[in-house]
């Protein structure tokens, strides 16, 4: 495999389960050292996608390259390379936190220090806890530190900040910054948009099994989506207007009459994007249907 | 597509920049094998149900036949046999079957419905390292356990123990072999209950039927030539018998099926039992059930 080549290669990926197509025609790439992030609503196919490319589903057409090789023949030595972070789980948790990534570095060929990931997820005063007594957010940040402990080329991040206060979010969102700077390559999955638009470097919307847009975080959806919404009260009537010039509209209403109520100019968030994306989608869809 | 080049340190490189001191050959499972012992071993005795369930009920049975029947005569007038003497023998093969099978069968399932083996499936550990995990847990908890069932009839309920070394032989092969093809069968039936939740629920009749059927609560003696003969299909009959060889006195061997200890039988019948449960686990055992 070539220093150049994608780290991840899918094509035309589909995954059935008897009539119900989970992901159908998927194509993306994620080149070296490149945040993905991989958005759509519950059920959409991201985890499926997510686990075929983890080896722990077979596919049911197209390919699939992960690091140069076919997911669902990758050996010990390919695994060595990934750091999975799966959805939550409940394992018993019998072993403290030290006890466990000490257990888990060992698996690989070059881990990290276990005190300094331990650190790095702010565990340190949790170190010697058994994951048992650990909140939900604490064995989460257990979870992240459990998928980058091998040193990964590739980190698989499925949800990982459910369950996280604010505070461990930014810590969290912090440490990808440097394991981003370090060199990794990460697919993410998140319900939580700003977390996308934070991390990801460019994002894939699925939706009902199919890629709907894909692009850099900062074009996806397409420029008009991006149009300033301005927006404001005529007394009872409300008004809402997208221009490219919102500062001009404002200059104008001002020239109008006095300060408008309820004066407001936003520019859309990746959230409002996505949301549009979504329901634009389910509506072309039903459409289809109806048809 | 918009992406931005990122510099790319040497780590992250492919395969070709392996640490050359990490082999991924047959060393490198036995290590990571002993590694999974003591991490399994650890986690064992942090458990309490399995603690008491698993190591202590074969010494909490023992107590209670040798209290509940300790005015009886097991033996004949001239060569008295207390309860806590004739039970001991059951008991350790009891343990034999709830250290191993009972235990991994349980276990196993456990960690397939609670995310643990779909972790440790992301991971480059071999799946021989954590069978050897396994088996040496099942090992060394077995140890211990024997132990204590011995020691506990020696000194609470004065059971005189054996003092020819071949007697001790025998029962160091009989255990051996009998923990080893327990584990295994554990490792083989943990595929069959769909959830972690229903394994105690088809594992542990199984288990407590084998044990009434194979001279463990009950004198196998007495029980009809059917299901005496029934019962020997299965290992647990044939590790208690070796367990009786070694413990009872000589005089008992008249009451057995072919009337001798059968020695080369409990050899042949538990061996079998072996190689079925290799059979099965590499047939059948997957860390996690794919698109279920």
């Amino acid at each position: 495999m070539n220093i150049t080549d994608p780290v991840v290669q899918v094509e035309n990926l589909r995954k059935t389960y008897g009539s119900f197509s989970a992901v159908d025609s998927v194509s993306f790439d994620i080149q070296r050292g490149e945040t993905f992030a991989l958005l759509g609503p519950n059920g959409a196919g991201k985890s499926t996608t997510i686990e075929i490319l983890e080896g722990y589903r077979d596919r049911t057409s197209g390919s699939a390259r992960v690091l140069g090789i076919d997911p669902g023949k990758g050996g010990l030595a390919w695994k060595a390379r990934l750091g999975i972070v799966l959805q939550s789980s409940g394992e018993s948790g019998n072993v403290s936190v030290r006890e466990q990534l000490t257990q888990f570095a060992g698996y690989y060929p070059n881990p990290r220090n276990v005190d300094e990931v331990i650190a790095a997820v702010g565990l340190e005063a949790k170190a010697g806890t058994l994951l048992r007594k650990l909140s939900g957010g604490q064995r989460r940040r257990v979870d992240v530190a459990l998928g980058i402990i091998g040193r990964p080329e590739l980190l698989f991040l499925d949800e990982p900040t459910t369950g996280f206060d604010p505070e461990a979010r930014q810590q969290f969102w912090q440490l990808i910054r440097s394991l981003k700077a370090d060199g990794t390559t990460i697919l993410l999955t998140t319900h939580y948009l700003d977390e996308a638009a934070q991390l990801g470097d460019r994002a894939g919307v699925i939706a009902g099994g199919t890629m709907i847009d894909i692009g850099a975080i900062d074009e996806i959806g397409g420029a008009d989506a991006r149009i300033p919404i301005v927006r404001w009260r005529d007394g009872a009537v409300r008004h809402e207007k997208r221009t490219h010039t919102p500062g001009a509209l404002v200059a104008s209403l001002m020239a109008d009459n006095a300060e408008p109520a309820g004066l407001e100019i936003v520019r859309p968030s990746l959230e409002d994007i996505y949301l549009q994306l979504v329901s634009d989608h389910a509506r072309a869809r039903d459409e289809e249907y109806t048809r | 597509m918009n992406t931005t080049p990122v510099p790319v340190p040497a780590h992250a490189l492919g395969p070709n920049n392996d640490v050359p001191s990490f082999g991924w050959g047959i060393g490198r499972n036995i290590k990571l094998g002993f590694r999974r012992i003591r991490y399994e071993v650890l986690t064992y005795f942090r458990q309490g149900d399995s603690v008491f369930f698993t190591f202590l009920f074969p010494v909490v049975m023992l107590t209670i036949f040798a209290v509940a029947f300790s005015e009886q005569n097991f033996g004949t007038e001239e060569e008295p046999l207390t309860a806590a003497a004739f039970y001991l023998p059951g008991m350790i093969a009891a343990g034999l079957l709830l250290s191993g099978l009972q235990n991994m069968a349980i276990d196993i399932a456990m960690e397939r419905s609670d995310g643990t083996l779909k972790r440790l499936a992301g991971t480059p550990l071999p799946v021989i390292s954590y069978f050897i995990g396994k088996i040496g847990q099942v090992f060394v908890t077995g140890v211990l356990q024997a132990a204590l069932v011995i020691a506990v009839a020696a000194f609470a309920f004065d059971v005189e123990l054996p003092d020819e070394p071949s007697k001790w032989l025998t029962f160091s092969w009989v255990f051996v072999l009998g923990v080893t093809t327990s584990a295994v069968l554990g490792i083989a039936l943990s595929g069959l209950p769909r959830s972690g939740k229903s394994a105690t629920a088809v594992v542990i009749p199984v288990a407590l039927v084998l044990q009434f059927i194979s001279g463990v609560y009950l004198s196998f003696s007495m029980l009809p030539e059917w299901l005496q003969t029934f019962a020997s299909i299965f290992p647990l009959k044939w590790m208690a018998q070796g367990m009786r060889e070694v413990f009872l006195p000589a005089s008992f061997e008249i009451l057995e099926q072919t009337e001798t200890w059968n020695l080369p039988g409990v050899a042949i019948a538990t061996g079998l039992w072996l190689v079925v449960g290799l059979i099965i686990t590499r047939l059948t055992f997957r860390w996690i059930r794919k698109d279920s």
